[in-house]
C-alpha cells in the first residue's frame, strides 16, 4: 500500500512541480485557462443580457412604440394618475411604519439581551417566508365582511378591506422585515461600547438613541429604506387580494399594469411599467452608493 | 438632506390625498370581458341621468373572474350593483343577505338586458377546419378555455357544449363522454376568460378559443379581421348576464335610487344600442333588427331548458365533486 502511494507521488511530483514553475505565466498560475475565463464571463454576460437587459429593453421598446406624445399621454391619463398617486401613498405610509417599527425591533433585538429574542427575529422574518397571496387572505379573513372585525367594522361605518387602509396594511406586512433586517447586522457589529459610554457620561436613553445610535446606523437605515420603498411599491400579490380593484381608486401601478395589458392597451400598460423599471434602476444605482456608506459605518471608529 | 427632502415629500403626499368628487357615485362590480361595454356605458348613462335629474353622477368600475368578483363583494367590497357573468354569482352574494332572494324578478327578462352566447375563435383561414362542436374532441386540436371552477364564461362554455352534445347524442352519459374528451384537449386553463382571450391571442397557443362572442368580435377588432376568424356553431347556449341592485350597499349609502335608473337605462333604446354596438346581444326587437348582419343566426338553447337553472347546474357540475372534477381528474 504505501509503496504504491509513494510511487503515485513520485509520478506525480514531476507535474505538480511543472505547474508551479515561477518562470510559467503568471495568469495560468493564479486563474483558471484563458477560454474558461472568457466562457464564463461570455456566459453571465449573455445571461444579464436575456433576463435582465432584454426585459429591460423590451419595456421601453413597448412603452415608446407609439411615440413620445402617446407615452406621456398614457402617463397623464387620470387612471394611471390616481394609481400612481395611490402607489406613492401607501409606499410613503408602508415605508413610514416600518421605518418606526423597524428600528425600535432592531435596537432592542441588537442593543439588549431578553428572552424571546430568537422568536422575534423570527418573526420579523416571517412575511418573507409567506407567499403574499397568503398575506393578502390574512387580512381577508381578519377585516373582510365575512372575518373577524368586518362586522363591527361595517357597522360603524370604517372600510379598511378595498380601501386605502388595507392595502396599505398589506403592503406594510410584506416589506416589515426590510428595515429591521438591514439594522439588525449592522448595530450587533457595532456592539454597545458607545452607548454605555454616552450613559456613563450622563447621557439619558433617548440622547444616547438620537445622538449616538442613530448618527452610527443612518446609512443603514436609509439602505432599509430604499429596499423597503421598491418592494412597496413593486407589490402585487398581496394588494391584489386586499384592492378591490375599483379603478382609479384602488388601483395601484402594478396592478394597474396588468389591468391594461389585459385591456389590449399595450402602450399604456407599459409606460407604467417603465415607471416601476426606472424606480427599480434608481433603486439599484442608490443602492450601490449606499453600501459604500454602510461599508464605512461598519469600521471600527477609533481608529 | 432628510430636511431638504421633507417639503419635498410633503407636497407629493398633498398631491396623493387630493381627489375630485361627483354629486354621487357608484360602484358597478363587473366580470372580465365588459370593461369596454361599461366604458362606453357609463359615459351615456352618466350624461342621460344629469340631463333628467341635474346631478353629475360618476359610476366607478371594477373587473375580475365573475367568481372572484362576487367573493370581494360577499367579504365587504361596497358595490352598489353588480353585473356579473351567471346567475349563480349573483346568487352567491344573495345567499349571505345583501341582495333580496327574488332579485331576478325585479327587472324584466331575468335581470338580464344583454345576452351572449359562446362560439369558436379560430386563426387566419381556419387551418384546423373548426365548425362545430364535434371538431372540438378530434385529436390534435388544442382547445382553450378558462377554468370553470373560477371563470363565469368558462362555465358557459362548458355547459354549451354539454347541451350540444345531449341534444346530439341523446343521453346526459354520452354528454359527460363528449365533454370529457374536449377537456383532453384543453392545454391549459387560465383563471378568467380575458386570460383565455390573451393566452390565445397575443401568445399563439391552441386552435381554437371558446369564447364570449362578445370578447370574440373585441379580439378581433383589436387585432384585426386578417389574424383571426369567428365561426359560430350552429347550435350554442344562450348566456344571460345578469345585474342586482346590492341592497345592503345601496340602502346604507342611499344611492338605491340612482343604482335603480342606472340598471333601468339598459333597457332603454340607448342601453340597447350600446349592448348591441359592443357586440352584446340586444333584447329590444327593434334594436336586434337594426343589428342583424352583426350576428350569425344560431340556435340557442337556454340552461333553465337543459339544465334546470343555475343552482342545480351549479351543483351537479361545478361543485366540489361534480361532474367536472370527474372528468378533469381522469
Amino acid at each position: 500500500m504505501t509503496m504504491e502511494l509513494q510511487q503515485s507521488l513520485e509520478y506525480a511530483a514531476p507535474e505538480v512541480r511543472s505547474r508551479v514553475r515561477p518562470f510559467a505565466a503568471p495568469d495560468d498560475v493564479r486563474s483558471e485557462p484563458r477560454f474558461v475565463r472568457i466562457g464564463i464571463i461570455a456566459l453571465a454576460t449573455a445571461f444579464l443580457s436575456v433576463f435582465v437587459v432584454l426585459p429591460l429593453v423590451v419595456v421601453f421598446a413597448q412603452a415608446f412604440s407609439k411615440g413620445v406624445s402617446a407615452y406621456f399621454a398614457a402617463l397623464s391619463d387620470p387612471e394611471a394618475l390616481s394609481a400612481i398617486r395611490l402607489t406613492l401613498l401607501v409606499a410613503a405610509i408602508s415605508v413610514s411604519l416600518n421605518l418606526v417599527f423597524g428600528v425600535i425591533a432592531a435596537w432592542a433585538i441588537a442593543k439588549f439581551e431578553f428572552s424571546g429574542k430568537t422568536a422575534l427575529v423570527t418573526l420579523i422574518d416571517l412575511p418573507f417566508s409567506v407567499s403574499p397571496v397568503i398575506s393578502g387572505l390574512v387580512f381577508v379573513l381578519l377585516f373582510g365582511a365575512q372575518g373577524y372585525w368586518g362586522p363591527w367594522l361595517q357597522s360603524h361605518n370604517i372600510h379598511v378591506l378595498f380601501a386605502l387602509p388595507g392595502i396599505a396594511l398589506a403592503t406594510s406586512f410584506v416589506t416589515f422585515p426590510f428595515v429591521a433586517r438591514a439594522l439588525i447586522p449592522l448595530m450587533q457589529e457595532q456592539g454597545t461600547q458607545e452607548e454605555e459610554a454616552a450613559i456613563s457620561l450622563g447621557a439619558s436613553g433617548l440622547q444616547t438613541f438620537f445622538r449616538v445610535t442613530l448618527p452610527n446606523i443612518k446609512w443603514g437605515v436609509l439602505y432599509g429604506v430604499l429596499l423597503c420603498n421598491a418592494r412597496a411599491m413593486g407589490e402585487f400579490g398581496a394588494v391584489s387580494v386586499v384592492s378591490g380593484h375599483v379603478r382609479g381608486e384602488t388601483n395601484t401601478m402594478p396592478l394597474l399594469v396588468e389591468i391594461l395589458y389585459n385591456e389590449y392597451q399595450f402602450v399604456s400598460s407599459f409606460a407604467i411599467a417603465s415607471l416601476l423599471a426606472m424606480l427599480a434602476l434608481i433603486t439599484l444605482i442608490a443602492k450601490t452608493m449606499l453600501e459604500r456608506h454602510i461599508d464605512e459605518e461598519e469600521l471600527p471608529h477609533d481608529d | 438632506m432628510i430636511r431638504r427632502l421633507l417639503p419635498a415629500v410633503a407636497g407629493l403626499l398633498l398631491w396623493a390625498s387630493s381627489a375630485v368628487a361627483a354629486d354621487l357615485t357608484l360602484l358597478n362590480v363587473s366580470y372580465d370581458p365588459t370593461r369596454e361595454l361599461y366604458a362606453d356605458f357609463n359615459k351615456a348613462f352618466a350624461a342621460a341621468y344629469s340631463k333628467e335629474t341635474g346631478k353629475s353622477v360618476e359610476i366607478k368600475q371594477s373587473h375580475g373572474g365573475s367568481g372572484s368578483q362576487a367573493r370581494a363583494v360577499i367579504d365587504g367590497l361596497q358595490a352598489d350593483v353588480v353585473t356579473l357573468a351567471l346567475a349563480y354569482d349573483i346568487d352567491a352574494i344573495a345567499s349571505k343577505g345583501l341582495i333580496a332572494a327574488d332579485w331576478q324578478k325585479r327587472l324584466p327578462l331575468n335581470a338580464a338586458p344583454y345576452t351572449s352566447t359562446i362560439v369558436f375563435l379560430v386563426r387566419k383561414g381556419n387551418p384546423k377546419g373548426i365548425k362545430d362542436w364535434d371538431d372540438l374532441i378530434k385529436p390534435g386540436v388544442d382547445v382553450i378555455t378558462p377554468n370553470p371552477k373560477t371563470s363565469g364564461g368558462a362555465r358557459w362554455n362548458y355547459l354549451a357544449a354539454w347541451g350540444y352534445a345531449e341534444r346530439k347524442f341523446g343521453s346526459a352519459d354520452k354528454a359527460k363522454q363528449f365533454v370529457a374528451d374536449l377537456y383532453k384537449n384543453v392545454p391549459v386553463l387560465d383563471a378568467g376568460a380575458r386570460g383565455s382571450t390573451v393566452t390565445f391571442v397575443e401568445r399563439g397557443v391552441g386552435d381554437v378559443l371558446l369564447a364570449w362572442e362578445n370578447e370574440a368580435f373585441l379580439a378581433q377588432r383589436e387585432f384585426g379581421k386578417d389574424k383571426f376568424e369567428i365561426v359560430s356553431p350552429p347550435l350554442s347556449i344562450l348566456a344571460e348576464p345578469p345585474l342586482a341592485v346590492v341592497d345592503t350597499v345601496a340602502d346604507k349609502k342611499g344611492t338605491r335610487a340612482v343604482a335603480e335608473a342606472y340598471l333601468r337605462y339598459w333597457y332603454t333604446k340607448e342601453g340597447q344600442e350600446i349592448a348591441a354596438r359592443n357586440s352584446y346581444r340586444p333584447r329590444d326587437s327593434e334594436i336586434a333588427k337594426e343589428y342583424e348582419n352583426s350576428f350569425a343566426k344560431v340556435e340557442l338553447f337556454t340552461i333553465d331548458e337543459v339544465f334546470g337553472g343555475w343552482a342545480k347546474a351549479q351543483k351537479e357540475h361545478f361543485a366540489e365533486g361534480g361532474v367536472f372534477d370527474q372528468i378533469y381528474k381522469n
